[in-house]
């Protein structure tokens, strides 16, 4: 038998993903609830009505950082626990499509997140009015999410086979995300700002460039945690 | 095989580190501003530069094991990171002594060699946990593997991203260190890190030696009384040694 083209099965298992999470509800409102509550927290813990510049856009993207983790670790528990992994290796399927597919599937997850926690953000937390930030913050916010996407998934397939995946998937992929977040943070920081400056494109070319290295060494090595 | 002139290795080690000591306690002149404090320095840089290739030397074995799939690079790469995650213990420690002495804080975040080691670190503090999640040895050596190499591209690219990030304190080591060290602090620097360095390739070279010794006892002891005798493996985070190919 030969292979199916990739693009049918990347389309297959996109599918696949989206409508598990859409039937069954179990990573995207809970990653949305997280990080409404953790802006609550945060109002709290650092006794702020509003924030701007640098502890702004810390704290959004700390939350955001959080909220993708729970995202991250449940990401391929399906897959592992319900034979879907052994389904797959058992097709003549091109591997490098279900790494494709599963940091496709998180950046949705990332999107529909973000288009609540962003909003809640604005509303609760941010004192500038997010609307002259809001095209920069679009562009920082797709950047990041192809690094949160890219390195998640490859921490993701790494952990959810071990004993203590929910303990191994964080401790992962935090100080791994920890760059993606400062690069992140530094760039949103002057849209935030009372006076808001322009977009830091030195921090975006950064980000840009974690992306692409982690993207490839993912597409190198991602073959080897599906094999058994 | 391992344990091949692994004496004389020791012993040279033994005679660089001594002799590095004595040039950085008698014939290297006092720092200017920190006097003595400042031979912390001959002991600190080398093991961080050492730590770091030493990480980044067990990508490149980890590279080897999921190319040829022999589960002894598994092990080579296992005894590097395992010995680097030591150095870098030491780094952290003499670091904060040296922080203390010349900024007079323990830790210091503006600072971005500190904070990136600090990160890589962290990072590799769950490479044992990794491995010991894994059970089944050989899913156990290709996860480790590629983390060892996910790991070990992170370490230049996270230097490089932090260092971007923050103001400078700490002196720019590899940079400009021929340009702001006068001449005799200079040899013993460089005498200090091929002594460092000599003592991890000792301590890899013994640590090798050793896993293999006790892989080749289990296998002998296989071959003279069977298995049923033999106290059931500890669990360990370690390759299994059992499969790495002694005595048959």
């Amino acid at each position: 038998m030969s292979a199916p083209p990739t693009r049918t099965v990347l389309a297959a298992l996109l599918r696949k993903d989206l409508r598990v999470e859409l039937r069954s509800f179990e990573s995207v409102p809970a990653m949305a609830l997280f990080s409404v509550t953790t802006f609550v927290l945060f109002h709290f813990g650092l006794r702020q009505d509003s924030l701007s510049g640098d502890l702004a856009s810390g704290v959004l993207w700390v939350t955001l950082l959080f909220a993708s983790v729970l995202g991250i670790n449940r990401l391929f528990v399906a897959d592992a626990e319900q034979g879907g992994f052994d389904g797959f290796l058992l097709s003549p399927a091109d591997r490098s499509a279900l790494l494709l597919a599963k940091a496709l599937a998180l950046l949705a997850y990332l999107v529909v997140l973000e288009l609540v926690a962003v909003p809640a953000f604005a509303l609760l937390l941010l004192k500038p009015s997010i609307g002259p930030a809001l095209p920069g913050l679009l562009v920082v916010l797709a950047l990041a999410d192809i690094g949160v996407a890219v390195i998640g998934t490859l921490v993701g397939a790494l952990a959810v086979r071990t004993r203590a995946r929910d303990l191994l998937g964080p401790l992962l992929s935090l100080p791994m995300l920890v760059p993606v977040v400062l690069g992140a943070a530094r760039a949103t920081e002057p849209l935030f700002a009372t006076h808001a400056g322009a977009l830091p494109l030195r921090w975006l070319a950064i980000l840009a460039l974690y992306d692409l290295v982690f993207a490839l060494i993912a597409f190198a090595l991602f073959d080897f945690l599906l094999e058994d | 095989m391992y344990g091949k002139r692994l004496r004389g290795l020791a012993l040279s080690t033994f005679a660089a580190l001594t002799l590095t000591l004595a040039l950085v306690l008698f014939w290297a002149p006092n720092d200017a501003y920190l006097g003595f404090l400042q031979k912390i320095f001959y002991i600190h840089v080398p093991l961080a530069i050492v730590t770091l290739c030493g990480f980044i030397a067990g990508g490149v074995m980890a590279i080897q094991h999921l190319r040829t799939r022999d589960p002894r690079w598994d092990m080579r790469s296992y005894v590097a990171i395992h010995i680097s995650l030591v150095f870098g213990v030491g780094v952290l420690i003499t670091g904060s002594i040296w922080a203390k002495g010349a900024w007079g804080h323990w830790w210091v975040w503006d600072e971005p060699t500190l904070v990136s080691f600090l990160l890589i670190m962290l990072l590799y503090a769950t490479y044992q946990p990794l491995r010991f999640a894994i059970e089944d040895p050989e899913r156990q050596a290709r996860s480790a593997s590629v983390f060892a190499i996910v790991a070990g591209v992170f370490v230049p690219i996270n230097f490089a991203i932090v260092r971007l990030s923050t103001a400078y304190v700490h002196p720019r080591t590899l940079s400009n260190i021929s340009g702001n060290l006068p001449g005799r602090m200079q040899v013993v620097f460089y005498l200090a890190v091929v002594s460092v360095a000599l003592l991890w390739v000792t301590l890899w070279r013994y640590e090798m030696t050793s896993k293999h010794a006790s892989a080749q006892l289990r296998a002998l002891k296989r071959l003279l009384g069977g298995d049923e005798d033999e106290a059931p493996a500890r669990r360990s985070a370690a390759p299994s040694v059992t499969h790495l190919g002694g005595v048959r």
